[in-house]
């Protein structure tokens, strides 16, 4: 009579396949690494500057938060989803308009010996009630205006998203639109 | 009174020697993928959304602030306000430029500039406190700061 026993699996690779299994989890899991939005304070100053540089009033994008977390952009009363396009529209400038930022001819690789920069500085100022959470929706959505800007001009520029340039594209992006966030002292009105 | 052998339908066993592989691959990987917490919390904090969110990428050279209203039990004898905690206990600003120094030892004098101060501060705290902080900061030299956010989509007025 025939056996009908079917023979035991050889285990013995499945320590192999097991070591595979863990080497793949090793290889792939991202620790979740915290993000944010990464800032650069400005130094202290040495000593007290008397006379600060002038300021034209056109190369300025002023930004005001008050205590109730409204903004204030330019003058004029605005919600924080229009600040992206409007802080997009300064940091870009215009050279046929008048209220936008002046140009100043610099020597950008890439982009030639006298590419016009504009000379836009973004002031933000906000008062000492104002939220943390408005604070981090103004700054972002700044952060946000300048990025797409060079994911812009870095496609039309050199056909790659700005992640993907070398180390000396991305720096003329920079160059190009140079990230220039002025934050004045606050307020304190509505603590 | 067979003396035949039954004739067994049953199928073999499953062989079980490759469990303790099975459960030692569990355990590995959980073991690399959990993360120590390294302080324990005494304030509330959650952290705002944002959009435009850099990564951390090397631990060893953050060190972080955290800001946001005492824990549940602390508060009915520290109150509602807001506080600073360093490392594992509450501070003043006036700590701050001390904290900095001793972090700043605690590292290879190459990587000093490189460190990264990031701020976990909850979403209600008011601008004053944090203004604070940052100037504290900036007098002692650590200028590169990092706002902990969430990443969401899109922000909403």
């Amino acid at each position: 009579m025939a056996r009908r026993e079917l023979p035991e699996i050889n285990a013995g690779s499945m320590a192999d396949i097991a070591f595979l299994l863990l080497i793949f989890f090793l290889v792939t899991t991202t620790m979740d690494t915290d993000g944010g939005l990464t800032r650069k304070l400005p130094p202290m100053p040495e000593e007290e500057l008397e006379d600060l540089p002038e300021v034209k009033q056109r190369n300025v994008f002023e930004i005001l938060v008050n205590a109730n977390d409204q903004l204030l952009v330019e003058g004029q009363l605005m919600l924080v989803s229009e600040l992206r396009s409007s802080a997009k529209e300064f940091i870009m400038s215009d050279p046929n308009r008048e209220d936008l930022p002046e140009f100043k001819p610099t020597d950008v690789q890439f982009f030639g010996p006298e590419f016009p920069v504009s000379k836009g500085i973004v002031s933000l100022q906000n008062d000492r009630g104002t939220s943390y959470d408005m604070y981090i929706k103004v700054q972002n959505e700044l952060v946000a205006a300048y990025n797409e800007l060079r994911e812009d001009l870095s496609r039309q520029k050199f056909g790659l998203t700005y992640n993907e340039l070398s180390n000396e594209q991305g720096e003329a992006i920079r160059a190009v639109y140079p990230q220039r966030i002025s934050e004045a002292e606050p307020k304190n009105i509505g603590e | 009174m067979s003396k035949f052998k039954k004739k067994s339908n049953k199928q073999p066993a499953i062989s079980t020697a490759s469990l303790p592989d099975i459960v030692f691959m569990l355990l590995f990987f959980f073991m690399v993928t959990t993360v120590m917490r390294e302080v324990d919390l005494l304030v509330e904090v959650s952290t705002p959304n944002a959009t435009e969110i850099t990564k951390l990428e090397n631990k060893a050279l953050v060190s972080y602030i955290y800001i946001g209203k005492p824990m549940g039990s602390l508060r009915r004898t520290l109150g509602e306000e807001p506080r600073i905690q360093l490392n594992d206990a509450f501070a003043t600003k006036k700590d701050i430029i001390q904290w900095v120094e001793m972090e700043k030892n605690r590292r290879d004098e190459a990587e000093i500039p490189r460190i990264t101060w990031s701020m976990k501060v909850d979403a209600s705290t008011k601008m004053g406190i944090v203004t604070d902080v940052k100037q504290e900061l900036r007098k002692s030299n650590a200028l590169k700061i990092n706002y902990s956010t969430r990443e969401i989509d899109r922000i909403v007025d």
